[in-house]
């Protein structure tokens, strides 16, 4: 009997939270600059989990007697100085851009979020201490604390991975402490304390839904700075090690040939560029399509 | 049916006393009004005895209990309150449904359905309302919900805080009438704060009038009319409201 009322609410509830996903998707095709995100971030993932199909060569296999090719029919972006293709290695690369996005946003919102709520929730010594240690983390330039730390730990793709998580929570933290600042007084938490629901109920049913809009709006907008650090420090030697196709890497590694071999840098670059501006983009869309004074009217 | 009783409640923060002393009984099954103007010190006393706010001196009793011995769980289900504003006291994501079983959720309430769907029929609405949102409802659709969130732990007493204020004067009667028969029904306790006399007049059978954190007076339903007031506060505030509902 009791399992019966939940499983309802379930079913109803599903078909709502896809339905006001079909109008975000929506709301954002409708102006060009959303869309434009949009439609780059769908390639981007079709890229990543068809890279085997799509790729026209091995991005490790070396050919020593083509390097250094300018693009043509069988080299669509040319060669690099191994002979490997350079097309094939941006393709298989944004697998390593979609994992380091994925991966720091699962740590970076969660965590974020955590603390923010909390902070703003129970405010007093709790917010003190939490507010205290963001700023510590925020107070250090992103790329040099990543620096230092991937430096730390030796440079591998995973470092890099933890190194920009520790550096992108805190304005997450921070959003989400305002925002709940915002709710903590409203009345429907009064109530829900006087229904005797815990401070982890309330933070986790009533005030994170509250929040989650904006962090994932902050988070859609963090992602272009993420690739940005990510390509950073590929670029620095300290990410990705060769020869994994990441895009920073190829352009470190293009740098010493760029005056004569333009397209060992420029293809790369414009993958970076392309993908960091969708992010951009879709997150402004995302604020309008999120808006809170808008979503009841759509 | 329980007698609530409050004895010297005051709020002290630093030097400044901000409650200075508040005391007065209800009765069991009686609807007690509190009136003042704004900043008198109404909507405190209520967030005091309910446990909202903790930091204040006094005794609140509710039946032969203080509320500050009481255990959460109990509390919930003795007292529960009633805001001033439908827009603001329901969560605007969450469903009618969510609002009325996480309550029954938190204290672990069998058939959950049945007990939605009572507290729904108690306020008038029809059970489809369950699957409705904060913002596909008017106003006096909300309170509704926002009253049964309120009955459906079965409590005693249920403080009322300007529950009609931000409604339309047609919807306000409509939710009174709904307030008065649930008291006949089920015998509750109401502590109601309001600053609209008439409303005082059609719901309470004693009010006390506060200004500035004090009870300045506490006066029977009868003597609004003849405004019987002793304190030239209470006297004041009266003839005031009634002048008001003359020129009305």
């Amino acid at each position: 009997m009791v399992t019966l009322p939940l499983g309802t609410a379930r079913r109803r509830s599903l078909p709502h939270g896809l339905v006001s996903l079909g109008r975000i998707a929506a709301f954002l095709f409708r102006a060009p600059p959303s869309a434009f995100g949009l439609v780059v971030l769908a390639l981007l993932i079709l890229m990543a989990a068809f890279a085997p199909l799509l790729a026209t060569h091995d991005p490790y296999v070396q050919d020593l007697q083509s390097t250094l090719q300018p693009p043509s029919g069988a080299h669509f972006f040319g060669t690099d100085e191994l002979g490997r293709d350079i097309y094939s290695r941006i393709v298989h690369g944004s697998r390593i851009t979609l994992t380091i996005i994925f991966v720091v946003s699962i740590v970076v919102g969660p965590i974020g979020l955590f603390i923010g709520t909390v902070a703003g929730y129970y405010g007093g010594r709790v917010d003190t201490v939490l507010m205290r240690l963001t700023d510590i983390f925020l107070s250090f330039p992103s790329l040099i604390l990543s620096l230092a730390f991937v430096a730390a730990l030796g440079p591998s793709l995973n470092n890099a991975i933890i190194a920009i998580s520790l550096t992108a929570w805190p304005p997450i933290a921070r959003l989400a402490r305002a925002e709940t600042m915002t709710f903590r007084s409203a009345d429907y938490i009064a109530a829900a304390r006087l229904q005797g629901a815990s401070s982890a109920r309330i933070i986790w049913k009533s005030i994170v839904p509250m929040c989650l809009p904006s962090v994932l709006i902050r988070l859609t907008l963090n992602m272009a700075t993420v690739i940005l650090t990510a390509a950073g420090l590929g670029f620095l030697g300290l990410g990705a090690q060769p020869p994994l196709p990441e895009w920073g890497a190829m352009i470190a590694t293009g740098r010493r040939y760029m005056i004569d071999s333009w397209w060992l840098v420029t293809f790369p670059g414009v993958a970076i560029l392309l993908v960091s501006l969708a992010f951009n983009l879709l997150g402004d869309g995302l604020r309008d399509a999120l808006d809170p004074k808008q979503i009841n009217k759509r | 049916m329980k007698p609530v009783s409050v004895k010297n409640l005051s709020i002290t923060l630093g030097a400044a006393q901000i409650l200075p002393d508040v005391s007065f009984d209800v009765a069991a099954g009686e609807c007690f009004g509190l009136v003042g103007e704004s900043g008198s010190g109404k909507s405190t006393v209520l967030r005091c005895a309910s446990m909202l706010w903790s930091i204040w001196d006094g005794e609140v009793r509710i039946g032969d209990q203080s509320v500050r011995d009481m255990d959460v769980m109990e509390r919930c289900r003795t007292l529960q309150m009633v805001f001033q504003d439908p827009y603001g006291s329901l969560h605007p994501r969450q469903s009618v449904r969510t609002v009325l079983s996480e309550p029954l959720a938190i204290h672990g309430l069998d058939n959950r359905q049945d007990r939605m769907k009572a507290a729904l029929s108690d306020v008038g609405l029809p059970s489809e309302f369950l699957d409705r949102f904060p913002h596909q409802m008017s106003g006096g659709q909300r309170q509704r919900v926002a009253i049964a969130r309120a009955l459906i732990l079965e409590p005693d007493v249920l403080f009322l805080d300007e529950p009609t204020s931000a409604l339309d004067v047609s919807v306000q009667a409509e939710i009174l009438n709904l307030l008065a028969r649930l008291r006949q029904e089920k015998g509750f306790t109401y502590i109601m704060v309001s600053h609209d006399l008439a409303v005082v007049d059609h719901m309470c059978e004693r009010f006390a009038v506060m200004q500035s954190g004090r009870i300045v007076e506490v006066l029977d339903r009868d003597d609004i009319v003849a405004n019987r007031a002793k304190e030239p506060y209470a006297r004041e505030l009266i003839g005031a409201s009634l002048a008001y509902e003359q020129v009305v």
